[in-house]
């Protein structure tokens, strides 16, 4: 409704009837025309307001004018072609000719590669640490290092991120240490959650990355809202949201990507279409042509974009963060890759796909070893710094994880604080009958809480 | 809004509309269409809009047409509104306000009379507020906003067309109410009645009626549901001895057995008489107007629960 009042708040006033474009004379109160939505008085064509003689041929309506035609033409269900992908490295790492892409410095491109490595590193042994039975729960992001890190590259730090839960790469590109990493998911007294969320699901204001949702797909309306406040903050900067395919099934995300054309709110969407919704292949999730032409419904600028190929990432990341914060306009990016890993330490994929499409995208597509190529024919990578960095990165971790183990739990008061920003009455009152029954009954409560 | 420039308004008709009831009538004309928003009708996406906003500094306030509507955007307000504060360990405060009519109006049906009291009310991390007077509204609406917690204000459709005087202090633009606090209406010493929004207006009522028939009843306006005001509530009860709660809601699970509860747990040894509860009935709203009548508590309703209290027996089959 938003669209149709703007045009009668528009100064000049053209005549254009809804069903023929006449001279015909309506009310222009608002709230009349509203109601009786007889008229459009202005659209965005209306400078050349159609004639009288053209009437049969086409009708002025918001947004532009549209041509009658005499065929009944259903549109069909899907495009002739499928949406093209972009991409910068073929399948060995080489440069595509003919490509555009934004240039990394051997800089950039060496922390890009080091925290690809790092992050499934990471994962790896969290994960083990999981099948231990050290920590309840872990979620991998193995295969898509790429999406994670290169965008992290592309964004500027004043760039707010709206995480889902696997896009711990962004946060480790902004700076969370491995011991920060770790103490959240052994909950002890360091990790900056207090010990309230479960493990992997990460939040830290100092690295503008938002706090891990379990709802699926509710942190993509929140991106537009906090891109509503940039906006309105005149900032140089914009929000930006992951999600998966299954994510794009939400009520959230249409309505999030609606809200977002119609407050022209700077945010990027991206997702990360790696055609797993735990069990549920994306030919269950949806019967489109993916997620990227979702977008155009919405009047959202779209791209689909090779997930494993992170200097394409870093190119259309970086080029739809300049397009929607000096454009004002959302940015929707389908990155296609695939889950190698399970979708997280509850389920075992081998159950539901075959074993030789995981091991396929794992050694084929491997977004890690794609991105070394290239960075070993620049003569930025070798094997010596990969065995180093590797060896560095399993002690360093295995260590963290000791340490993390070895440091205790959250106190007592951590349990009712955060609630409200003052604590009400009734939890203080609660929080004080603990404390009096602890010390009462000191042998009846575990020795690990301290008060 | 013209304190902080960081409010603004968003929802269905807010703006040009300016409001389905006009509640927001002159602010699109006085703050300009950045801060005073027309939204898609998707209660789920302008929620969760505004809950983003808030996250990143800004201090939405949220218009439902009615609250039967933020069924579709209570993920948002329970999932996220609630639960960030604490689950991001006090890294992302949430001052955003929900507000517009909730519970009964008149021959709207089942899917725009039900009160969401109890409902927003049993969840940690929010607040609910309920204003009954001019008063109440401007003093509570204004807390509301400033309140760094989110702030779920429930309002009433009928009362939006009733007028209520008014004192110099409430007009004064440094007029603001407590959360947490409820309003003793009307003092008395026989029996305590509760009451929130509309029903506090039945309660005085009722209570003019007893006096009559010499039985003084204290009219209390919860204002908050949450924090509820319990020793306001208690200290009155053990003055009074006797209880009456009344709300439109449905029984089970309401307001009036929070209430029951906190009296029993600390004023049980003051109670003269079991409590009587006054709730709506224990069904979807009909339409038809007489039904709709009997589904609602209505100002005899009060007045008899408050008699059976006072041990001036009426059955309860003499209510039909």
């Amino acid at each position: 409704m938003r669209r149709f009042l703007n045009h009668f708040k528009s100064k000049t006033i053209h005549r254009s009837s809804w069903n023929s474009c006449t001279n015909e004379s309506h009310p222009h109160h608002p709230i009349a025309t509203l109601l009786s939505l007889r008229s459009f008085s202005s659209t965005t064509t209306a400078q050349n307001p159609i004639q009288d003689s053209n009437h049969n041929q086409a009708i002025d309506f918001p947004g532009g004018t549209i041509k009658f035609i005499p065929e009944m033409r259903f549109l069909s269900e899907s495009l002739e072609e499928r949406i093209p992908c972009y991409r910068v490295l073929d399948d060995n790492g080489q440069l595509i000719s003919g490509n555009n892409f934004v240039q990394v410095s051997e800089e950039v491109a060496v922390k890009m590669y080091t925290d690809m490595v790092t992050l499934r590193t990471m994962d790896t042994i969290f994960y083990e640490a999981q099948r231990q039975g050290r920590i309840s729960f872990y979620v991998t992001t193995i295969g898509e290092e790429a999406i994670n890190v290169a965008s992290a590259a592309a964004l500027s730090m004043d760039d707010v991120v709206f995480p889902q839960y696997r896009e711990a790469g962004v946060l480790l590109w902004r700076g969370f240490t491995l011991q920060e990493f770790a103490n959240q998911c052994f909950s002890n007294k360091y990790d900056n959650g207090k010990g309230r969320q479960m493990p992997a699901h990460y939040g830290s204001n100092k690295h503008n990355y938002l706090t891990v949702a379990s709802t699926i797909a509710t942190q993509i309306s929140h991106a537009v809202g906090a891109a509503y406040s940039l906006k309105m903050d005149k900032k140089d900067a914009c929000s930006v949201t992951f999600f998966g395919d299954g994510g794009s099934s939400e009520g959230d995300f249409h309505a999030a990507l609606n809200f977002a054309a119609v407050t022209e709110a700077p945010v990027i969407f991206i997702c990360r279409n790696n055609g797993w919704a735990i069990s549920t292949p994306i030919s269950d999730q949806f019967r489109s042509d993916g997620v990227v032409v979702k977008g155009q419904a919405y009047g959202v600028r779209s791209i689909r974009v090779d997930g494993n190929d992170a200097l394409a990432i870093y190119s259309a990341v970086q080029a739809a963060r300049q397009m929607a914060i000096t454009e004002g306009r959302p940015i929707l990016i389908e990155a296609l890759t695939y889950r190698v890993g399970h979708h997280s330490t509850s389920d075992d994929s081998t159950k539901y796909r075959p074993a030789s499409e995981i091991e396929w995208w794992r050694m084929a597509r491997d977004p890690v070893a794609r991105f070394r190529k290239w960075m070993e024919g620049n003569g930025w990578w070798n094997g010596m710094a990969e065995s180093e960095l590797i060896n560095g990165l399993r002690q360093q971790l295995l260590h963290t994880i000791q340490v993390a183990e070895s440091v205790e739990k959250p106190p007592l008061a951590d349990l009712f604080t955060d609630v409200y920003d003052v604590p009400p009455s009734n939890l203080r009152d609660q929080e004080q009958w603990l404390k009096e029954t602890l010390e009462k009954h000191p042998q009846d409560y575990p020795e690990n809480i301290s008060v | 809004m013209s304190a902080d420039p960081k409010v603004f308004l968003m929802g269905e008709e807010v703006g040009e509309y300016q409001g389905a009831y006009k509640i927001s009538k002159g602010l699109l004309e006085k703050y300009g269409p950045e801060r005073v928003l027309d939204t898609p009708i998707t209660e789920a996406g302008f929620s969760g809009i505004g809950v983003g906003a808030a996250y990143y500094g800004l201090r939405p306030v949220v218009e439902f047409m009615t609250f039967n509507f933020s069924m579709q955007a209570i993920d948002h307000i329970i999932n996220s509104a609630a639960k960030s504060n604490y689950m991001s360990a006090g890294q992302i405060s949430v001052p955003i306000v929900f507000r517009g009519p909730n519970g009964a109006a008149a021959g709207v049906g089942a899917q725009h009379s039900q009160c969401y009291a109890s409902w927003y009310a049993s969840c940690p991390g929010l607040k609910v507020l309920s204003p009954y007077s001019s008063e109440d509204a401007r003093g509570l609406l204004k807390a509301a906003i400033r309140d760094p917690d989110p702030v779920v204000f429930l309002e009433n459709e009928l009362l939006y067309g009733e007028s209520f005087p008014v004192s110099a202090e409430v007009l004064d633009s440094s007029f603001c109410l407590p959360i947490g606090k409820a309003k003793i209406e009307r003092e008395g010493k026989d029996v305590t009645i509760t009451a929130f929004s509309k029903m506090v207006g039945y309660a005085l009522k009722a209570a003019d009626t007893l006096a009559k028939e010499g039985i003084s009843a204290e009219v209390i306006n919860l204002r908050s549901i949450r924090p509820l005001d319990r020793s306001t509530i208690n200290a009155s009860v053990r003055k009074t001895n006797r209880l009456v709660t009344v709300e439109e809601g449905f029984p089970q699970h309401g307001v009036g057995a929070e209430i029951c509860t906190s009296v029993i747990e600390e004023s049980f040894g003051y109670l003269d008489a079991p409590v009587e509860r006054i709730a709506g009935a224990d069904v979807p709203m009909p339409y038809a107007a007489n039904l709709e009548r009997m589904a609602v508590p209505q100002v005899e309703d009060i007045i008899r629960a408050a008699k059976r209290a006072c041990h001036r027996s009426v059955p309860v089959a003499a209510a039909a």
